[in-house]
C-alpha cells in the first residue's frame, strides 16, 4: 500500500495513524513539540508560521475538548480556523462525505482535522484530496487517535526520558479504545520492552499478543513494578451493553485506587486521556494525587498539535 | 572545495570590540546576551563567560519567524528559544555567527519582541559575508569577508571550546 502519511521527500503529509510511523519521525514530532511548549508563556502567545493558512475542524462526531485543543493549537500558529459541526449540517441533509470534502476544499482549506465515528474515514479523505491539502485524524471509530498517542509519548518522554527501560500498563476498555491502539503502536515503535494491557476479558480485543503486548486480567499483577499507568475512559454506553455488571463493580476490580497503585514503582506516573469518570475507572485521590500527570497531558497536547500542524503545512 | 579560516582570531576581535563597548559611558547596566542557535549560541555563551558578565544569557531559535517557512518548512529539529528573563526595557546584545542576507536577524528580532520590548538591541557577529537583502548591519564584527553565493561558511566548536570556520563550495 502506498504510504499516504510520509512523502517521498520524507516529510509528513498527513497524520492518520501511528502504525508504521518511524521511530525517528515520532521523535522529530516530539522534539518540535518541545520547542512550541513555551509559546504559551510569552507576552505574545502566537507564532506566525501558519499565517494565511486555513484549518478546518471537521467533527462528524462531537468532542468539544479535542476540537478546542486543535483550535487553540491552530490559533497559536496564527492560522485561520473554521469549525464545522457536520452532524448538524450537510451530512444530515444526505450529502456524501467526499462531496462535503470537495466543497470545503473549494473554500481553500489547507488542513482538515477530522473526527469521525467510522474507522478509516480520515484515510479515505486523505486519499481523495489533492496535493497540498493535509489531513489530521482526530479520532476515527475504534481505529486510531494519533495526536493523543503522540501527546502520551511526549508525557512519558518528559517524565521518564528513555523508552527502552520502561514497563507501561494500559488499563480498562481497550476493546473500544482508539487511544489504546495508538499508544500501543507508538510504545512498541519507540522500543518499550514491556507493554501490558489490563482489563476484563469482555473489554479486551483479540490479537493483542500479535501487537507485542502482554495481557492481564488481575490489576495487582498487571500493575506490579510498572513505570507508567495509562488509564482509559470507561464509556457510559459500554456499561449498558451487558459487557459489565455495573460501574460500582467495575471500580472495585479495575478502578485505580491508591492501594492498587502502590504495587507499581514508587515513581510511576498516572495518565488519563480525559474526560475522567471519577469513582468508575479512577479514584479521586489518585486523579488529584502526586503521581497524576493528567493536566500536564493537556498542556503537552497543545504543543504536540502545534508541531504536527506546522510540519504538515510545510510539506 | 574546502578551506579554513582562523576563527579564533576573529573571535578575539569581536571580544575586544564588546569589551570596549562595555566601558561605554552611556551604559547604565550590563547588557543581556542572546545567541541565535546554533553557532550564535556557542559564541554568546563564550562571550558571556569571557566578558565575565553577571547579566542574563539567553538563546533563541529564529525558526518560528522565518520568511522561507513556506518553501523550506521547519528545520529537521528546532532548538527551543530560552529567554528566561524580562525583555522589557532590557539592553540586549544579539549574537550570531554569520551575517548574510539579514533574514535570520529579522526573524530573531521578531522572536525577541514576542517576549517584550527591549530598550535597545545591538548585533554582534563573528563574520559579515556581505550579500544583504534587508537593511541590517552589525555593531560588532569579527571580520568582513565577502563570499560568492555558491559558497558558505560553516562554524564548528571543538570540545576545548575553540571555534573553527571553513568555507564550503556547493
Amino acid at each position: 500500500m502506498k504510504n499516504l502519511q510520509v512523502g517521498e521527500d520524507g516529510k509528513l503529509k498527513h497524520l492518520l495513524t501511528l502504525e508504521g510511523l518511524s521511530r525517528e519521525m515520532i521523535h522529530r514530532i516530539l522534539d518540535n513539540a518541545a520547542s512550541f511548549l513555551n509559546v504559551s508563556d510569552r507576552d505574545v502567545k502566537k507564532v506566525p508560521l501558519l499565517r494565511g493558512r486555513s484549518v478546518f475542524n471537521l467533527f462528524f462526531e462531537n468532542s468539544t475538548r479535542t476540537r478546542t485543543t486543535f483550535e487553540i493549537a491552530a490559533t497559536r500558529l496564527s492560522a485561520d480556523i473554521v469549525n464545522l459541526n457536520i452532524t448538524t449540517s450537510s451530512a444530515s441533509k444526505g450529502e456524501s462525505l467526499l462531496d462535503t470534502i470537495d466543497n470545503l476544499a473549494a473554500m481553500a482549506a489547507d488542513i482538515f482535522v477530522v473526527r469521525h465515528g467510522q474507522s478509516g474515514a480520515p484515510h479515505l479523505i486523505a486519499s481523495h484530496v489533492q496535493d497540498g491539502l493535509h489531513v489530521i485524524n482526530a479520532g476515527d471509530g475504534r481505529h486510531a487517535h494519533p495526536t493523543q498517542g503522540l501527546l502520551d509519548m511526549y508525557t512519558i518522554r518528559h517524565f521518564k526520558g528513555d523508552f527502552t527501560q520502561l514497563r507501561v500498563a494500559i488499563v480498562g476498555d481497550v476493546l473500544h479504545s482508539r487511544v489504546a491502539r495508538s499508544d500501543i503502536h507508538a510504545l512498541t515503535t519507540l522500543g518499550v520492552p514491556e507493554v501490558r494491557v489490563i482489563g476484563p476479558l469482555t473489554l479486551l480485543p483479540g490479537g493483542l499478543d500479535q501487537m507485542g503486548v502482554s495481557v492481564y486480567t488481575d490489576m495487582k499483577k498487571g500493575l506490579k513494578d510498572v513505570d507508567v499507568v495509562i488509564m482509559l475512559r470507561l464509556q457510559n454506553e459500554r456499561m449498558r451493553g451487558a459487557l459489565l455488571p455495573s460501574p460500582q463493580e467495575y471500580f472495585k476490580t479495575y478502578g485505580l485506587t491508591a492501594e492498587k497503585l502502590a504495587v507499581a514503582r514508587p515513581d510511576a506516573i498516572v495518565m488519563h486521556p480525559g474526560p475522567m469518570n471519577r469513582g468508575v475507572e479512577i479514584d479521586s485521590s489518585v486523579a488529584d494525587g502526586a503521581q497524576s500527570v493528567i493536566l500536564k497531558q493537556v498542556t503537552f497536547g497543545i504543543a504536540v498539535r502545534m508541531a504536527v500542524m506546522s510540519m504538515l503545512a510545510a510539506s | 572545495m574546502k578551506s579554513t579560516i582562523d576563527a579564533e582570531a576573529l573571535y578575539q576581535v569581536l571580544l575586544e570590540s564588546l569589551r570596549k563597548r562595555l566601558q561605554g559611558p552611556d551604559l547604565q547596566k550590563e547588557p543581556a546576551v542572546i545567541g541565535v542557535h546554533s553557532g550564535g549560541a556557542w559564541i554568546a555563551e563564550r562571550l558571556h563567560r569571557d566578558l565575565k558578565l553577571g547579566s542574563p544569557l539567553g538563546f533563541l531559535s529564529s525558526a518560528f519567524h522565518r520568511d522561507d517557512y513556506g518553501e523550506r518548512g521547519l528545520p529537521t529539529s528546532i532548538k527551543a528559544t530560552s529567554i528566561n528573563f524580562p525583555v522589557d526595557d532590557q539592553h540586549i546584545i544579539l549574537v550570531d555567527d554569520i551575517l548574510y542576507t539579514g533574514r535570520t536577524i529579522r526573524a530573531a528580532l521578531n522572536e525577541i519582541f514576542d517576549f517584550g520590548r527591549p530598550a535597545r538591541v545591538e548585533l554582534a557577529v563573528l563574520l559579515d559575508r556581505g550579500g544583504r537583502e534587508l537593511p541590517m548591519q552589525a555593531d560588532h564584527v569579527g571580520a568582513v569577508m565577502p563570499l560568492r553565493s555558491h559558497e558558505s561558511f560553516v562554524l564548528s566548536q571543538e570540545t576545548s571550546g575553540r571555534f573553527a570556520l571553513r568555507i564550503e563550495t556547493r
